[in-house]
């Protein structure tokens, strides 16, 4: 149990490049066995990460930890550091749920070079979970990179008419931003060396380190470009409505679901406790860029008349009031942030998923080709409905709990931001329900209409394609009545974070912006 | 007493479970009957609790029960709370009470409908949302119910989705309600700042004593005001109301008229601590309910469709609640609220019934003479009727004169002109009242062809008769004292709701006379009505048409309702559209995007450049080794 206990960490990450190793023996054509060993696998990791959720204490310290020495040679002080806080078990569990999920889908939605599909799935998995696991700086940048060359692939191979340009838009976004985030890691690396006197690229030690204000600013830019470029924050978002239209449905789920968190999730691990000053320097320009993206948007989604793209679009709206969480840096709101990520990644994950499905009968995503689908497949209909509703944050649902928890928390520090992110409740409702109303209700739309011409009328929700979406049906309807088995893991973590925040900030004087954003211990609620 | 609270929204969330889940195996009948027997479990619960109340009359009772912990995250916490005291159980009562008879008369309105047992689980989850909305202990839970009431809302009235109005019709009514919903939030965020809950009591014992500005209140109150003219359909954002009809008729008469509408009254009375601390907020809400309740009414008097006289009727009626709660009188918008429940109900119940006798017809002008085909319904109607135009003896009489009492003693002193457009009102509503009456049950039958007209089953019929008689005796109640009662409502109501002195001042008055003078007066108003309803739809029928064209602008402002969905479209909702379409063509794909990909290119051309260097000639590769060793030791020389 013990010997468990420690690996355990690594037995999640590494079990899906195992898994890919498995499939890479076995001949391309046994498909079936191929798409079961895949299933096979992501869904043994998420049983691991499983008693990870159910073996996690509930306080702020990072448990199951797992510290090797890696690269020692000239003292260079790298080493394979993993472990776990409130925050990344959240994104773990994320990621552990929705790839099996995503890969079922793909027993639909993918045939040709199945193999290839799995392994990049499986391995990317790894690559997620290592980015979010990961407690050494160098590590991490590892992961971090080592995940653009799967999703780069399944873009790439297995997308639409225009997936290269898509793909390689992607690509180089994300190196652009991560190879400033490199120069600043290298940066820190040498602080560390001139404050303790040795290398290393520990984070738990690296986040003592004490960085004068001005070096803080721009490794703090550095990061944070990279991440608000994953997230992606507006103006730097372009990529994303492109890269969505163009990857295959799995791919989709698995941007929105996981990839997109990478970036919350770095401006929590790392802008914030590493560079304090900076993050209250910057924290105006973060959350007015989050504020604009709520509402930008939204009413770009509003627009749209290609569903993936709408979908797209509105995600940009929501990781807005991700940010805007995160920065407001309040106990509610920070957690709130989390707590919204998940959400986030289930809602779009479904939207994606059930966009897929109806994309595999019609062969279109043109809103205009539809309408009336609610007659043709009422089930989907229902389940569509349901998403939607969880994700314009109807209270009862999943994502209420995500924005209410943000909006309550930003007002202190964020007022502005709270009132216009409460006004943009308004915009969701706008562009999600016009999109239901569109494509499901009124007289069947031609794409309805020339399938039952064909003589083959459309088929409602196979028992897969419930295998696939009822698990995250479940727990957008428990996230939302019950959501404290969440809340209470990712609280102490977060109180932690905040706490120490507003401590560094209120101890160094610190000349620019203090006024707006300091804080004092009793005000924290 | 307590233990059971929880039960009272269980029983319907267990029938919208069962049928929603396991309806494709239930029978039609199976369906109707889970989901009234529900609503009745919940009915009976609610009576026995009353009735504890009313035995411990006298100290100040509240039954509270908590289940879970719903959100907690550090000092926010969020219980899901019950509580049940003298407002709720009214709320509960009419809630349960017309909602059941309204399920009876729904298993005889949708026979037959492929979709009736969609139709009872949504009515089953209406009525557990809008049981959370009244029992609430806290803003969160009650903005729960209150979202999840506009959502059955949106799903019953797109009901017969297939038919793309209605749908819209469904949506817009969503919408409209979210803009009311954002000023709900923005109210429950610095409510939560100030005080530190979001429990409706812990702040009502705080906000008293509390050093804040009293702009404070005005702003938090005004926010709240936003949200319930939402929901209650007030100006400005009633304009999802009339077009909610689109839905099946019983559902126009649960949740558009007898519950669901109501909530922002519910709301404000809930807060009334809050509301009495902003007088100016105040003077707001009356305002914008004597404008409503007036500029429906005018809307009403010339509009053909049966459910949308009903409709704007709705929306004047709830104006007065909101005059009620304006001037302070905070039990009588109450007492409003439950009579018109009563009567409103029976009104959308029995046009429903003619709707139904004439296999769809809604057209006014397409009636006439329905009086011997349809008995049990004309009589009915009749009396909800007298009791909307406020003759004496029936509920609304009492409760209309308790508002109109109020307004009038509130505003002695300066014009009352509140009260002078609420006797006009008066007179406007037994006006179109007796005009829908007229044209649907008297005269000649206006068309040859349609369906033979035919009384509706008993099962429809019963719950028109009950409602009957509550439309009459629900106002004895709460007889005033000049009247020689004790306004045992009021009493009833009291350890619950604020007082603002005023208006308490008003209704304790003892100058009698004045008051009885008054009510003579609206009583002689609302006879007008009905007389020149009579003249001019029974008396004299070519009347009408001439009437219309002598007042031939005011007729076509009425009759197109001001224009006001025009003016939005065109003011809100196109430029809306259209920033956006610019945004995303212009902005979006042409600067951002450019830039972007600018950004890239240069990169790539970078890229070219370094690309003719790395040429594959072995003779260069090792000129340029040779330049860089010399380079570097050049260097490492001088220094």
């Amino acid at each position: 149990m013990d010997w468990l206990q420690q690996h355990l960490l690594t037995g999640i990450i590494f079990m899906p490049t195992f898994g890919a190793g498995i499939i890479l023996l076995l001949p391309a054509g046994r498909r079936e066995l191929i798409q079961r060993v895949a299933l096979g696998s992501s869904l043994v990791t998420f049983l691991l990460s499983y008693m990870l959720f159910v073996g996690f204490r509930q306080d702020a310290t990072f448990q199951f930890i797992e510290l090797l020495p890696w690269v020692s040679a000239f003292g260079m002080g790298i080493s394979y550091h993993v472990g776990v806080d409130g925050i990344s078990l959240m994104l773990i569990m994320l990621t552990t749920f929705l790839t099996p999920i995503t890969i079922l889908s793909a027993f639909d939605s993918i045939d040709n070079r199945v193999r290839g599909f799995m392994v990049a799935l499986l391995v990317m998995e790894t690559g997620m979970l290592g980015v979010f696991a990961s407690l050494d700086l160098f590590l991490f940048y590892i992961f971090w990179e080592a995940m653009l060359i799967p999703m780069y692939l399944v873009i790439g191979v297995w997308g639409g008419k225009r997936r290269l340009y898509a793909a390689m838009k992607f690509v180089l976004f994300t190196l652009f931003g991560s190879l400033l985030m490199l120069v600043a890691i290298l940066a820190i690396y040498s602080q560390g060396h001139e404050q303790f006197g040795y290398y290393t690229t520990n984070y738990l030690e690296l986040v003592t380190l004490q960085i004068a204000p001005g070096a803080q600013a721009w490794m703090f830019l550095a990061f944070a470009l990279s991440f608000a470029i994953k997230v992606p924050l507006f103006p730097f978002h372009t990529w994303l409505p492109d890269a969505h239209v163009e990857a295959p449905t799995p791919g989709s789920v698995i941007l929105a679901g996981v990839l997109l968190k990478m970036g919350g999730y770095g401006f929590l691990r790392y802008c914030v406790p590493l560079f304090p000053l900076a993050t209250a320097r910057f924290t105006p320009l973060l959350v007015t860029l989050a504020v604009v993206g709520i509402i930008y948007g939204a009413l770009l989604a509003m627009v749209q008349p290609d569903m993936k793209k709408l979908v797209a679009y509105s995600s940009i709206s929501h990781l807005g009031y991700v940010v805007l969480g995160i920065f407001a840096l309040s106990l509610q709101s920070v957690t709130g942030g989390v707590i919204q990520m998940v959400n986030h990644g289930l809602s779009t994950g479904a939207l994606f998923l059930l966009v897929g499905f109806i994309y595999q009968r019609t062969h279109t995503r043109q809103i205009s080709d539809y309408g009336g689908l609610a007659s043709a497949m009422p089930n989907l209909a229902v389940v569509f409905l349901i998403v939607t509703l969880a994700s314009i944050g109807l209270p009862g649902l999943n994502g209420f709990v995500g924005e209410f928890l943000i909006i309550v928390g930003s007002y202190r520090t964020q007022p502005v931001g709270a009132i216009i992110a409460a006004i943009g409740v308004i915009l969701s409702a706008v562009y999600l329900l016009w999109l239901v109303h569109r494509v499901f209700f009124g007289p069947p739309g031609a794409a309805v209409a020339e399938v039952s011409r064909a003589g083959k009328p459309l088929q409602d929700l196979t028992r897969r394609e419930w295998a696939v979406i009822l698990p995250i049906l479940a727990l957008i309807v428990i996230m939302g009545v019950y959501p404290q088995p969440f809340l209470r893991r990712i609280e102490p973590a977060v109180n932690h974070l905040v706490h120490s925040y507003h401590a560094s900030v209120t101890s160094v004087p610190f000349p620019a912006g203090r006024n707006e954003t300091s804080l004092s211990m009793e005000e924290i609620r | 007493m307590a233990e059971t609270l929880y039960l009272i929204p269980l029983f319907p969330l267990l029938g919208f479970l069962i049928n929603g889940l396991f309806g494709r195996w239930l029978s039609e009948r199976q369906s109707g009957m889970v989901a009234t027997g529900m609503i009745l479990g919940s009915f009976f619960l609610s009576a026995q609790l009353l009735l504890s109340l009313l035995a411990r009359q006298g100290e100040q009772v509240v039954f509270v029960q908590t289940l879970f912990s719903w959100i907690q995250v550090g000092a926010l916490h969020i219980p899901v709370r019950y509580l049940f005291d003298p407002l709720t159980a009214v709320m509960t009562l009419v809630i349960t009470g017309v909602g059941l008879l309204i399920h009876i008369y729904s298993i005889g309105y949708m026979r037959g409908d492929p979709g009736v047992r969609r139709y009872f689980a949504f009515l089953n989850l209406f009525t557990f949302m809008m049981l959370n909305l009244v029992m609430a202990d806290n803003l969160v839970l009650l903005f729960l119910g209150w979202e999840g009431v506009g959502l059955c809302s949106y799903l019953l009235i797109g009901f017969w989705f297939q038919d793309a109005d209605k749908a819209r019709a469904g949506m817009k009514a969503f919408i409209v309600n979210r803009i009311g919903d954002a000023g709900f939030i923005i109210a429950m965020i610095i409510l939560y700042d100030q005080f530190g809950t979001l429990s409706i009591s812990a702040i009502a014992q705080a906000a008293p004593g509390i050093d804040v500005g009293r702009s404070f209140f005005i702003i938090v109150t005004i926010l709240l005001f936003i949200g319930a003219t939402g929901k209650s359909a007030q100006v400005p954002l009633y304009v999802w109301l009339p077009d909610a009809m689109a839905g099946p008729t019983p559902v126009s008469a649960l949740i558009h008229a007898a519950t669901m509408v109501t909530a922002g009254v519910y709301l404000v009375v809930r807060n009334s601590v809050l509301f009495s601390l902003a007088p100016p907020t105040m003077a707001l809400i009356a305002g914008i309910g004597m404008f409503t309740a007036f500029m429906a009414a005018t809307i009403a008097i010339t509009q053909n469709d049966i459910k949308k006289v009903l409709a704007y009727s709705t929306i004047s009626q709830l104006g007065y609640m909101f005059v009620a709660l304006g001037v302070g009188a905070y039990s009588a918008g109450i007492f409003h609220l439950m009579t018109h429940a009563f009567f409103k109900a029976l009104l959308f119940l029995g046009a429903g019934s003619v709707i139904h006798g004439l296999g769809g017809e809604q057209d006014l002008r397409k009636m006439g003479g329905l009086k011997k085909a349809m008995p049990g319904t004309h009589l009915t109607m009749l009396v909800g009727v007298l009791a909307i135009a406020g003759i004496p003896g029936l509920s609304g009489f009492f409760s209309k004169d308790e508002i109109l009492w109020a307004a009038f003693s509130h505003y002695t002193g300066f014009i009352s002109w509140i009260w002078l457009i609420g006797i006009i009102t008066v007179g406007l509503t037994s006006f179109y009242m007796f005009r829908l009456l007229f044209l649907t049950f008297y005269g000649q039958p206006n068309e040859k062809g349609r369906p033979e007209p035919h009384e509706s089953p008993s099962v429809m019929i019963i719950p028109l008769i009950l409602l009957a008689f509550l439309s009459i005796l629900g106002g004895y109640v709460g007889i005033p004292e000049s009247l020689g009662g004790h306004n045992a409502f009021h009493h009833f109501l009291a350890p619950v709701v604020a007082v603002f002195t005023v208006a308490e001042a008003a209704i304790q008055d003892t100058n009698h006379l004045v008051e009885i003078l008054l009510m003579a007066m609206s009583t002689a108003v609302a006879l007008g009505g009905a007389y020149y309803a009579y003249q001019v739809y029974v008396g004299q029928p070519a009347h009408a048409d001439a009437l219309a064209q002598k007042l031939q602008l005011l007729h076509r402002l009425s009759f197109n309702k001001y224009y006001v969905d025009e003016a939005y479209q065109a003011l809100v909702v196109r430029p809306l559209k259209s920033l956006s379409g610019l945004l995303w063509r212009w902005f979006d794909e042409k600067l951002v995007d450019r830039v972007a990909n600018g950004a890239g290119d240069i990169f790539f051309q970078a890229g070219g450049l370094i690309r003719l260097v790395q040429n594959g000639l072995i003779q260069q590769y090792a000129a340029f080794i040779l330049a860089g060793v010399l380079f570097i030791m050049g260097y490492i020389y001088l220094n």
